[in-house]
């Protein structure tokens, strides 16, 4: 039977060190929505939503009142609209009218993200996405919470290099029909190298076309009690550092679990899968860098800072995937800078550069994420950072993204205020020196050579 | 069995059990097991009841008895057992 200590030490987690379930995103293809009919297809699209999702946020919010445990987000991903809406949309603007329809499907059954406006373009393009990637600036203006991925490459096609300029410019021009509110478009745009079928973590969350009809992802999280745990082991050697962070990870991903399959048993949907990320907020005591910090990093972007993030991540997996069935999505530690309290300190302090941050993307999921810089950043400066993400996971079969926001009329210096979940971050300083010529050579990097590593 | 672990925390007064007790018995709650001990003149108790044959809903319940606690300065909090079973035994 149950002891006192484990349920003190359960809602100890909860209380104080900020446990909870990030999210429940109902993943739900749209396939069966194609229409050639532009309305139709709205109609359509906004139909299946709102029935398949019409009782997600009631019941997240009844397990959370069973179980005790705050579930911060219900969300919907949805097949890549690029792919539903190709039949009907001849436009741009038609593609608009979808991101609409999104937006107020959204708002009906009451999620605070919708994701999915996507396109999967890592060899190719096909008009309908070109289309899609172009509408995106106006898309994520007239909406509120649709949130948008765009996959440019992966490791068995290699980059399409045409799709990073394009998502250069189309950063740069989100960032600028967007700038009343600090540029803010930027902060629902993802752009991707392998990106995966069932992330349930925004914005990047999309329902991929090998998935079934409709799936219960679940996003855990709890940064504050791996710190806490840790701070019990200050001192210990590498074998104590690890095997606590594991048994953390394990208790945390037992609750993700649990929740997965009570709202799948309660929605009538299949449970897809759990994602172990560490997923920041702003808030006090809930950050990936102060895990780092008490790990043994005066701050985070010391040396020593992608060897603790490794072995930070690494360690993470092996404890969560043992407490779940099912495991996929990112998968790892975040390193949003604008979302969590430990990146912005030590950026504004100098301690941290976009080029550190890059570092420690090879090692965890999931890449360049929320980072604020000057709003005069050229459109090919912000292809060529989204092709040297890309290239590291295509190189080295992970997932990479890039979520930047080029703030317009800030610079260096300035701080930048997304509000909520989002947080608030320092605009950082990016390279000067140009790589136009590069970027805009046209065609494809051809996929890597899936022998000789090194 | 519907097993829900009810927990109590706060200042030490008398009646809290009592109270607890009293408003389980009326909603035909069965309690199998009570530990509190307490700490530096705070209250801790675990209650693992069974919530088969209650005769209301568990949200009913759960909002009632925090309600009761506001009343005598403790924090009265029910959760279905499934969430400390999962994270403590594999």
């Amino acid at each position: 039977m149950l002891n006192m200590f484990e349920v003190i030490e359960t809602n100890h987690m909860i209380e104080q060190e900020k446990l909870d379930v990030r999210t429940i995103t109902m993943g739900i293809s749209l396939l069966d929505c194609c229409d050639n009919d532009l309305a139709r297809l709205n109609e359509k699209i906004y139909n299946k939503i709102t029935s398949y999702a019409r009782d997600l946020v009631a019941t997240g919010e009844a397990i959370s009142r069973d179980f005790g445990i705050p579930i911060v987000n219900k969300r919907i991903s949805v097949t890549p609209i690029a792919l539903v809406g190709g039949c009907a949309c001849k436009t741009p603007e038609d593609f608009v009218t979808v991101a609409q329809t999104l937006d107020r499907a959204a708002k009906t059954v009451g999620v605070n993200f919708i994701g999915g406006y996507s396109a999967l373009v890592c060899k190719g393009m096909t008009p309908a996405e070109e289309h899609l990637i172009r509408s995106i600036p106006k898309a994520l203006a007239v909406t509120e919470r649709v949130c948008s991925s765009i996959n440019v490459g992966s490791t068995k096609t290699g980059l399409n290099m045409d799709a990073v300029r394009l998502m250069g410019e189309i950063v740069v021009k989100t960032a600028e029909e967007t700038k009343e509110n600090d540029s803010l478009g930027c902060a629902k745009l993802v752009v991707f190298c392998n990106a995966p079928d069932d992330n349930p973590f925004m914005a990047g969350a999309f329902h991929g076309v090998t998935e079934a009809d409709a799936i219960i992802n679940v996003g855990v999280s709890g940064p504050g009690v791996v710190k806490v745990a840790l701070e019990k082991a200050r001192g210990e050697n590498f074998e104590v550092l690890c095997e606590t962070i594991k048994r953390t990870a394990f208790k945390i991903t037992r609750v993700g679990q649990l929740v997965a399959q009570e709202a799948s048993v309660r929605l009538g949907i299949p449970f897809g899968i759990i994602d172990l990320s560490l997923a920041p907020t702003p808030a006090v005591g809930d950050s990936v860098a102060e895990i780092l910090e008490e790990i043994g990093l005066e701050r985070v972007g010391a040396p020593g800072t992608t060897a603790a993030l490794a072995m930070l991540n690494d360690q993470v997996k092996k404890g969560g995937v043992m407490a779940s069935s099912y495991v996929g999505g990112l998968s790892g530690a975040f390193i949003p800078v604008s979302e969590d309290r430990g990146m912005i300190e030590a950026v504004a302090m100098g301690a941290l550069t976009l080029e550190k941050l890059e570092a420690m993307t090879c090692v965890c999921s999931v890449g360049l994420d929320m980072i604020a810089i000057p709003g005069d950043t050229p459109a090919t400066t912000i292809a060529g950072i989204i092709a040297d993400e890309a290239a590291i996971g295509m190189i080295n079969q992970k997932t990479t993204a890039v979520r930047i926001i080029p703030v317009i009329g800030k610079t260096i210096g300035d701080t930048v205020e997304f509000g909520g979940l989002l947080g608030y971050a320092p605009v950082m300083p990016v390279n000067p020196y140009s790589c136009e010529k590069f970027v805009t050579r046209g065609g494809r990097i051809p996929a890597p050579i899936h022998s000789f590593k090194n | 069995m519907n097993k829900v672990i009810i927990t109590v925390l706060g200042k030490d007064t008398v009646g809290i059990i009592a109270k607890v007790c009293t408003y389980l018995a009326e909603k035909q709650v069965n309690i199998l097991d009570i530990t509190q001990t307490i700490v530096q003149g705070y209250f801790n108790m675990m209650m693992i009841v069974d919530m088969d044959q209650a005769n209301v809903p568990f949200e009913q319940i759960s909002g009632d008895l925090e309600k009761i606690g506001e009343g005598i300065g403790v924090r009265i909090k029910c959760q279905r057992e499934e969430i400390f079973t999962k994270m403590h035994r594999i």
